[in-house]
C-alpha cells in the first residue's frame, strides 16, 4: 500500500492515483474466481464420465441377466423378456454405412466445388464478358454468392431432425416408392433389391441421413481444402496441370486426412441420428440386405421403445445405450485424433 | 536479357494451338466436366433445404393462426386445437437448459484460456467438450433419464433441460474459449500494469471484448437445442394440458408444476407425425414451421453476430 502512496504522493496529490495494487479483498475474490474456475473445468470432465458411469450403473443388471446373447439376440419382446439387439446394430451400421457414402460424394463435391472457388471464377467471367467489372456491387457479387451458397449449405444442419422426419414421410417415402418397387420387380433376385418397399425403410432413411451428415463432411473437408498451402497449389498449376488433374492428385490427397477425420465424424453423426431413422426406418427388428426392408437402429430403438418402457426393459435398453455409446465414442475419438493429425501434417508442410 | 541477345538466339518453336484450353483434349474436357458436375451436385444438395422450407410454407402456413399458436393439442377425431401449450414448454425447457450450460461454459472456457492453457486438466477438458461434441443426442436423453428421472421419480421439464444442456455445454464452451483467446494481449497486460488482478482482467476487459463471440456461441447453442427432439422423448415427455399458471414459475412452490410431463413442440411434432387424423398432421406441420422459424431466427442472429464481430 504505502507503494501506491508514494508514487500518487510523486505524481501530486491532486491527480488520483489510477494504477495501483490489489487490495487484500481483491486477491482473496482473485482466488476464490481462479479456484471456481478450475473448479468448474473439472467439472466438466467428471460429468463426461459421470454420463459414462449412470448410463452403465443402470444397465448392469441387464448386463448380468443377458450377458453376451444380447448381442447376438434377434428379438425384442417385452412380453417375453427377451432382448437382442442384432438386427439393430446391423440396421445402424448398414444405414450409416450408405448414408455416409451419399453424403461424402456429395458433400466432397460441394467441399471442391466452394474451396476451389468454381463459382465465383465462372460468374467473374460472366462480370466481365458483360464489361461490368470493376464496378462496386458487381465486382463484389461473385463472392457474395458463393457466401450465400455456403450459408444454404450451412442452414441444412440446422433443420431440427424432427422436421427431416416430417420432410421425409410426405417426400422422400413417397418419391422413392415407385422406382424402388420396379426395382425389386425386375431385379429382385439381387439381395439388396431383395423386399419391395411398402412404406418406411432402409432407403428413405439413409437418404434423410445423407442429408443430415452431408453439412458437416462438406464443412470439415472445405476446411482440409483450403488449408492446402497456397505453393503447393501454385506447384501444380506451375507444372502444367489441369484443374482437376491439380485437384485430385495433389489438392485431395494432400487434405486427404482432413477430409478422412470429416467422414468419420459424419459416421459417428449418422450411427447417433435418432429421429430420422425412428420416423423413417419402419422400427422392425430384421435382419435383411434389402435396401427396402424397415429396418431398426440402436437410436431409433431406444427413442421407440424408452417413453413406455418397464423396469427389466429399460435396464436392456440403457444396455442397448452403452452399446452405441461405446460404438460413436471409439468413431468419434477416432475422428478428432485424425483431424488433429492432420492440422500437424499441415503444420510440416509450411 | 538485353534485346540484342534476343535476335541473335533461334527463336523458340511455339505450338501455340497446343497451349490453348480446348475441349477436344480429353484431360481439359475431363476438368470442366468434373466441375460442372460438383456444381450440379451443389445445387442438388440445396433442392431438400427448399423442399423442405416450401413444404413448411405451404402445408404448415395453412393451418397456422392465433388458435393454433394459443389452443391446446387436440385429441384424435377432433378438429381444431393448438399447440400453446408446447412452444410455452419448450422455451421453459430450453431457458432451464441455458441457465445451467451457459454458466458451465463459460467458466470453465475461462479457465482452458486464461488461467491453465497448458496443464493436463484444460487438455482432459477439450478432449472431453469434443467428446460431448459426439455424444448422440438420444443418449442425453438416456443420461438424464438415469440421472433424473429415475432420482426424482418422475418425467419433467428439469431432465430435459439435464439434457439439453449437457448438449450444450461443448458448443458454449469451446466457443467461449475461442473468442477468449482472440482478446488482444495488449488488452490483459495494459489492465495487469494498472494493477488489476488476473480476475478482475478477465472480469472487466476480457469478458466485454469477448462478449459478441460468445454470445454467438450461446445463440448457436440454443439454436439447436430448441430443434432437439430425442433428448426429450423420455425426460420431459409431453402433456396435453398448461403449465399450470396458478403459481408462479420461480419460486419453489410453483416448481410442483414443472416436475411434471412438459410438452414441446420437438415432442408434438414426432407424436403427430404418425396420426392417421389429418387434424393432428396438420397441426404437426404448423409446429414444425414455428420450430423451424424458431431455429433459422437464433441461427441467422448468431451467424450475424458473427460476421460483425470478425470484422
Amino acid at each position: 500500500m504505502s507503494g501506491t502512496d508514494s508514487a500518487s504522493a510523486a505524481a501530486g496529490q491532486s491527480i488520483p492515483a489510477i494504477a495501483r495494487p490489489p487490495s487484500s479483498g481483491e486477491l482473496i475474490w482473485d482466488r476464490l474466481f481462479r479456484r471456481s474456475t478450475f473448479a468448474i473445468a473439472t467439472f466438466t470432465v467428471l460429468l463426461t464420465v459421470y454420463v459414462v458411469y449412470s448410463i452403465a450403473r443402470v444397465a448392469t443388471p441387464a448386463i448380468h441377466s443377458y450377458g453376451w446373447a444380447f448381442m447376438s439376440g434377434q428379438t425384442w419382446d417385452a412380453n417375453r423378456n427377451e432382448y437382442g439387439i442384432l438386427p439393430a446394430i446391423a440396421g445402424t451400421l448398414y444405414s450409416s454405412f450408405l448414408g455416409l457414402i451419399v453424403g461424402t460424394l456429395f458433400g466432397l463435391a460441394i467441399a471442391i466445388f466452394l474451396s476451389e472457388r468454381f463459382l465465383a471464377l465462372a460468374l467473374e467471367s460472366v462480370v466481365k464478358m458483360l464489361g461490368l467489372e470493376g464496378q462496386g456491387l458487381w465486382a463484389k457479387l461473385p463472392d457474395r454468392i458463393e457466401n450465400l451458397l455456403r450459408t444454404i449449405i450451412e442452414l441444412l444442419a440446422a433443420i431440427p431432425s424432427v422436421v427431416y422426419g416430417l420432410w421425409g414421410i410426405f417426400v422422400v417415402i413417397p418419391m422413392v416408392r415407385p422406382p424402388a418397387n420396379w426395382l425389386h420387380d425386375h431385379l429382385g433376385w439381387i439381395p439388396i433389391f431383395g423386399t419391395s418397399l411398402s412404406g418406411p425403410g432402409l432407403l428413405p432413411a439413409s437418404i434423410v441421413l445423407a442429408i443430415m451428415v452431408l453439412p458437416t463432411i462438406s464443412a470439415i473437408s472445405r476446411d482440409a481444402l483450403i488449408a492446402v498451402p497456397p505453393k503447393i497449389r501454385e506447384a501444380a498449376f506451375g507444372l502444367g496441370a489441369t484443374r482437376w488433374e491439380a485437384i485430385l492428385a495433389v489438392f485431395i490427397p494432400t487434405a486427404a486426412t482432413g477430409i478422412l477425420g470429416a467422414i468419420l465424424l459424419g459416421f459417428g453423426r449418422a450411427l447417433g441420428e435418432t429421429m430420422a431413422l425412428a420416423m423413417l426406418a419402419g422400427n422392425a427388428n430384421v435382419l435383411s440386405w434389402s435396401l427396402f426392408s424397415p429396418a431398426n437402429t440402436l437410436a431409433a430403438l431406444l427413442a421407440n421403445h424408452f417413453p413406455e418402457a418397464g423396469t427389466d426393459e429399460v435396464g436392456a435398453l440403457m444396455y442397448a445405450a452403452l452399446v452405441l455409446l461405446a460404438i460413436t465414442l471409439i468413431v468419434n475419438i477416432l475422428g478428432t485424433l485424425i483431424l488433429q493429425r492432420a492440422n500437424a501434417e499441415l503444420e510440416g508442410l509450411r | 536479357m538485353s534485346p540484342a541477345d534476343s535476335s541473335t538466339r533461334p527463336t523458340v518453336e511455339v505450338d501455340l494451338p497446343q497451349l490453348e484450353r480446348s475441349l477436344r483434349q480429353p484431360r481439359l474436357l475431363f476438368s470442366y466436366v468434373m466441375s460442372l458436375l460438383t456444381g450440379a451436385a451443389t445445387i442438388a444438395a440445396m433442392f431438400p433445404l427448399f423442399s423442405v422450407l416450401y413444404l413448411l410454407i405451404k402445408r404448415g402456413g395453412a393451418t397456422l393462426s392465433l388458435a393454433t399458436l394459443s389452443g391446446l393439442p387436440p385429441a384424435a377425431m377432433t378438429v381444431g386445437g393448438g399447440f400453446g401449450n408446447a412452444i410455452v414448454g419448450t422455451v421453459i425447457i430450453v431457458l432451464i437448459a441455458t441457465i445451467i450450460s451457459v454458466p458451465i461454459g463459460i467458466l470453465a472456457a475461462i479457465y482452458t484460456a486464461e488461467f491453465g492453457p497448458e496443464t493436463r486438466i484444460t487438455q482432459a477438458v477439450r478432449f472431453a467438450a469434443k467428446v460431448l461434441t459426439g455424444l448422440p443426442s438420444i443418449l442425453a436423453g438416456v443420461f438424464a433419464f438415469a440421472a433424473v428421472v429415475l432420482t426424482t421419480g418422475g418425467f419433467s421439464a428439469p431432465a430435459g433441460g439435464v439434457a439439453l444442456a449437457l448438449l450444450m455445454v461443448p458448443t458454449v464452451l469451446l466457443t467461449a474459449e475461442d473468442a477468449i483467446k482472440r482478446v488482444p494481449h495488449r488488452m490483459r497486460e495494459a489492465a495487469i500494469g494498472m494493477g488489476a488482478t488476473r480476475s478482475q482482467v478477465v472480469i472487466r476487459v476480457v469478458l466485454p471484448t469477448a462478449v459478441p463471440g460468445i454470445l454467438t456461441g450461446i445463440m448457436l447453442a440454443i439454436a439447436r437445442a430448441v430443434g432437439e427432439t430425442a433428448p426429450l422423448l423420455f425426460t420431459s415427455l409431453f402433456s396435453e394440458f398448461w403449465i399450470s399458471r396458478s403459481s408462479p414459475l420461480f419460486l419453489p412452490k410453483g416448481m410442483g408444476d414443472l416436475m411434471k410431463p412438459t410438452p414441446s413442440l420437438a415432442v408434438l411434432i414426432y407424436n403427430f407425425s404418425g396420426s392417421p387424423f389429418d387434424n393432428q398432421l396438420a397441426l404437426a406441420w404448423s409446429a414444425a414451421l414455428v420450430l423451424v422459424i424458431m431455429v433459422l431466427v437464433i441461427n441467422i442472429a448468431g451467424q450475424v453476430l458473427a460476421t460483425h464481430y470478425n470484422k
